[in-house]
């Protein structure tokens, strides 16, 4: 069954038309061309495709496209402001936190949402907030430090 | 040795294009026409496909074309990520067809539908009948072995490859016979799987001139055409192999995996571009693991600790395939000689076993990792026999500075082992800890290890090493580097940038790494494998580095009525070497050699270097843990690798692939294998809920450090860093166990299940 589903994509209105048992990732990357949404196990294991739907990291291969009519969606292609890179993105960066970077994206999604809840956070509570996400290149090291000093800055 | 950008914790090239999502990976990159491919993998563990009805798939609609073995073009190819050999003898087991009629594993490729989307492709597999007739299967690598055992494959005997060798002055029988003592230990470890988080996936097309283009996730794009050639019997010229970016590799796509299997289809389907995409369970029990090995091992020692001789059987569990045959296993018994040599002799003997679990092949660190924690438990073990310190068992046996291999020819120019020994020793406080934690009872216990290796970079002399570089300067002063050599995630792009930025004598900022290999473009190189990329690809960047820089300052030198000797470049300028003074930039020099009226002539340079050496890398891992004896877990207090890998070509990186590295070891310490059902062959946990690789909460705190010899064979003083990081973690974690407890652990990996049993066959715990 088709359905039409308008959603803000990266502060952009979009309407699109769906079959409802499409996920959220499917139409992401097949219908509106956002790449950074990486599956890697389509079954909510990994935490690749994860992005924000109202401010929550969501992993979007368990998530159903009909589910986001109405919500408010952002992927790291829209978090770049003024040719600058977010300060999460930027710590990742500089904080050699990328390689095959295949997950980074979804790292940085969640790292952003806690970014925006401007609260503070040790060490272990990263850990626990970013575990989600599965990383086979990094063993998390430098994702972490990335995270905490993107958190540390205003 | 002074460098300029060398060394630097320059950002990497792709991070930006990473974190914002431009980085354009296979499947981000598919063509609007796209058909999409499923395949249908075997039920049954070992036997023979009788019969298949593909009828009502073919009828369904939205499916294009149904695969069977018995409708497809091509041939046996072998599927190993090595250099072709022009020696037959040496040539891999073209074991493999891109679909089989011969089922060798669960999940072997019996069909393969090609339809509209996805979806469509995957409910018609369900309407394909097959018939098989079932043949008794084995997943132990000795039981394949036993008379009477059906073969895998016909004529083989089960064995992909036999490896002996024995070397020293005396017969090993008498060295044996020399010792005071004789200490054998049984050791085993399990097959892991690389999960690198983007799966496997190709497509293929034909362009209007009829060339065949193949799009894959592979490290090894130049090897893959071949291959592609060979299984299609098509010229190598008639095809293209593209590689984006791509989701990280250890060893799985160094092996032809879905790259024939997608030519084939667009081949039937006249040039439209199919796609073939795996899922995360197919890619777990379908694709490659690392090898579990079996190994009998046996150290004659003397009275004060020496190796007189040293004996090893090892048997590893191959799967299905050949893959890359009994190289891994030769690769075990290359390091079992060198890492402590034996004053008297050394004996080896290595079978490589077909089998039907999943196919084994290369995974980081080829073989090392393996025979690393045999070696390093049995070491340890040896120490608490005779009660000899095991870092000082390790200080009196291990190789040093100026070892000549002779099984390899090799010599061991530098040698960080001293060094790394030491830093361990400070980093745990070994003395104070090893009394501390002697003798201890209670429920939580802890304990000190550490674990040492020696890893060689290269391939040479078992293979060609051979690397491709061009680079042409662009009008402003800027370059652009292409190579066969591939990124994969490990950063080749950025050190190899810093390699050329050095040589040259520019701003690493103005090198342009095209991060695409393409077969078109791309010099030849084998690709990304050992720790190959750095040494041998780096010697061809530093070459054609060093061409381009001639040229550019007979050019300044011509231009500026100056002698070419008295001139050199830094930092994007021309200047004079006796007083530092600029007298152009290189952009002046470049611009004038595209426009320059009557002479222009563009300053480029387009080489191949060989390489017939290799510099051996060291390393070590220690650790200090808490083990709580009544669940069998394992906490760490703190946990180190440090590495020998010459000059450290750039620091962040490095620390990153050391990190991944010691993670990678940590899972096959403690929780990661590969399981199968018994009675039916089937893979038990292929997916990541119950395959267990370390997820953040898994994983400490990691330290790293280095020492640097400059080692004279790498071009820039640099030996291998990308695989052993992989290396000792899991023997020190294994050796603090022992340290903690007492209890030899000869198995991996160290789950609370496994650690449980051990306690309790000590008598260490009572069974509730």
């Amino acid at each position: 069954m088709l359905k039409k589903i308008t959603m803000t994509v990266n502060g952009v209105k979009r309407t699109v038309e769906i079959d409802v048992r499409e996920s959220l990732l499917d139409v992401l990357r097949d219908k509106l061309g956002l790449t950074s949404v990486k599956q890697g196990c389509g079954v909510g294991e990994c935490g690749a495709c994860a992005v924000l739907i109202d401010g929550v990291s969501i992993n979007t291969c368990i998530y159903l496209a009909s589910w986001a009519d109405g919500k408010e969606i952002r992927t790291v292609e829209g978090l770049e402001q003024d040719g600058k890179l977010s300060s999460v993105q930027q710590a990742f960066v500089d904080g050699g936190a990328v390689q095959c970077g295949f997950c980074i994206p979804g790292f940085v999604i969640s790292a952003t949402e806690l970014k925006e809840k401007k609260q503070s956070y040790s060490r272990e509570e990263i850990r626990r907030a970013l575990s989600g996400h599965l990383c086979r290149c990094t063993g998390y090291q430098k994702i972490v430090e990335a995270t905490e000093k993107a958190l540390e800055e205003d | 040795m002074e460098f300029t950008t060398i060394g630097k914790s320059v950002v990497r090239k792709d991070a930006a294009a990473k974190v914002t999502g431009k980085a354009k990976y296979t499947r981000d990159m598919e063509p609007k026409n796209m058909l999409h491919a499923k395949v249908l993998r075997s039920t049954i563990t070992h036997g023979i496909v009788k019969h298949i009805d593909t009828s009502k798939a073919e009828a369904m609609e939205g499916v294009l074309k149904v695969l069977t073995p018995f409708n497809i073009p091509s041939g046996n190819f072998p599927t190993a990520g090595h250099p072709f050999s022009l020696d037959p003898a040496h040539q891999d087991i073209a074991d493999r067809k891109a679909l089989t009629d011969r089922v060798r594993f669960y999940g072997d490729e019996v069909a393969a539908v090609i339809a509209v989307d996805e979806l469509t492709a995957r409910k018609a597999l369900k309407l394909i009948d097959v018939v098989y007739e079932e043949l008794p299967f084995y997943l132990d690598a000795e039981e394949a072995l036993k008379e009477g055992a059906v073969e895998i494959h016909e004529g083989s005997k089960n064995i992909t490859g036999h490896n002996t060798y024995t070397v020293g002055d005396v017969d090993i029988r008498d060295a044996f016979a020399q010792a005071d003592y004789i200490f054998e230990d049984v050791l085993e470890v399990q097959p892991v799987q690389h999960v690198q988080m983007e799966n496997h996936v190709a497509y293929a097309y034909i362009e209007g001139n009829g060339r065949l283009v193949i799009v894959s996730s592979t490290q090894i794009p130049h090897i893959a055409r071949r291959v592609v050639s060979q299984a299609l019997n098509m010229p190598i010229s008639n095809i293209r192999v593209i590689k984006p970016i791509i989701g990280g590799g250890f060893g799985n796509k160094q092996d032809v995996v879905v790259e024939p299997l997608v030519a084939v289809m667009t081949v039937m389907m006249n040039g439209q571009p199919v796609m073939y995409d795996m899922d995360r369970e197919e890619n777990i029990s379908c694709t490659r693991t690392r090898h579990g090995v079996r190994f009998y091992m046996k150290t004659g020692v003397r009275k004060d600790g020496r190796f007189l001789a040293k004996e090893l059987r090892a048997y590893g569990n191959g799967g299905a395939y050949a893959a890359h045959g009994h190289s891994i296993i030769g690769k075990i018994g290359g390091n079992f000689y060198r890492t402590y040599p034996a004053e008297l002799a050394t004996k080896y003997e290595g079978f490589t076993v077909y089998t039907n679990c999943s196919v084994a092949a290369a995974m980081r660190a080829y073989g090392i990792p393996q025979i690393a924690f045999a070696t390093e438990a049995h070491v340890d073990n040896i120490a608490k026999e005779m009660n000899i310190d095991p870092i000082k068992l390790r200080e009196m046996n291990m190789v040093k500075e100026g070892f000549k291999d002779k099984l390899s020819g090799v010599t061991i120019n530098t040698c960080g082992l001293p060094d790394i020994v030491k830093k361990a020793k400070e980093y745990l406080h070994w003395d104070e800890k090893i009394k501390e934690y002697a003798n201890q009872t209670g429920e939580i216990r802890r304990g000190v290890g550490m674990a040492i290796f020696s890893y060689p970079t290269a391939t040479w002399p078992v293979a060609l090493e051979i690397g491709g570089a061009r680079i042409v300067m662009n009008q402003d002063g800027g370059v652009q580097l292409q190579m066969g050599a591939t990124e994969i995630g490990q950063g080749a792009a950025t050190v190899f940038s810093q390699m050329a930025a050095e040589t040259i004598g520019i701003p690493y900022e103005k090198v342009n790494f095209e991060e695409f290999t393409d077969t078109d473009i791309a010099p030849f190189d084998t690709g990304a494998y050992a720790s190959r990329q750095s040494y041998v690809g780096g010697k061809a960047v530093k070459k054609a580095a060093l061409e381009v820089k001639d040229k550019l300052l007979t050019r300044a030198s011509v231009l500026l009525s100056l002698e070419k000797g008295d001139l050199d470049t830094q930092d994007g300028q021309i200047i004079r070497k006796d007083n530092g003074q600029q007298v152009a930039s290189v952009a002046d020099i470049a611009l004038d050699s595209y426009y320059n009226y009557h002479t222009a002539d563009t300053i480029a340079a387009d080489v191949t270097a060989t390489v017939e050496t290799n510099g051996i890398a060291f390393g070590g891992s220690a650790a200090e843990i808490e083990i709580d004896m009544r669940t069998g877990r394992i906490e760490f207090l703190k946990l180190i690798n440090i590495h020998d890998s010459g000059t450290i070509l750039n620091h962040m990186l490095a620390e990153g692939q050391v990190h991944g590295g010691m993670s990678m070891s940590l899972g096959y310490a403690l929780s990661e294998v590969m399981l199968y059902d018994q009675k039916t062959g089937k893979p038990l946990n292929n997916n990541l809920l119950d395959y267990k690789l370390p997820t953040l909460m898994d994983t400490p705190s990691l330290d790293v450090s280095f020492v640097e010899p400059y080692e004279p064979t790498g071009p820039y003083g640099n030996k291998a860093l990308g695989e052993p990081p992989t290396v000792p973690t899991a023997a020190a974690i294994r050796n603090a166990v022992l340290q903690a407890t007492g209890v030899k652990v000869n198995v991996l990996p160290m789950n609370p299940q496994t650690l449980f049993e051990h306690f309790l066959d000590a008598g260490l715990i009572e069974e509730a």
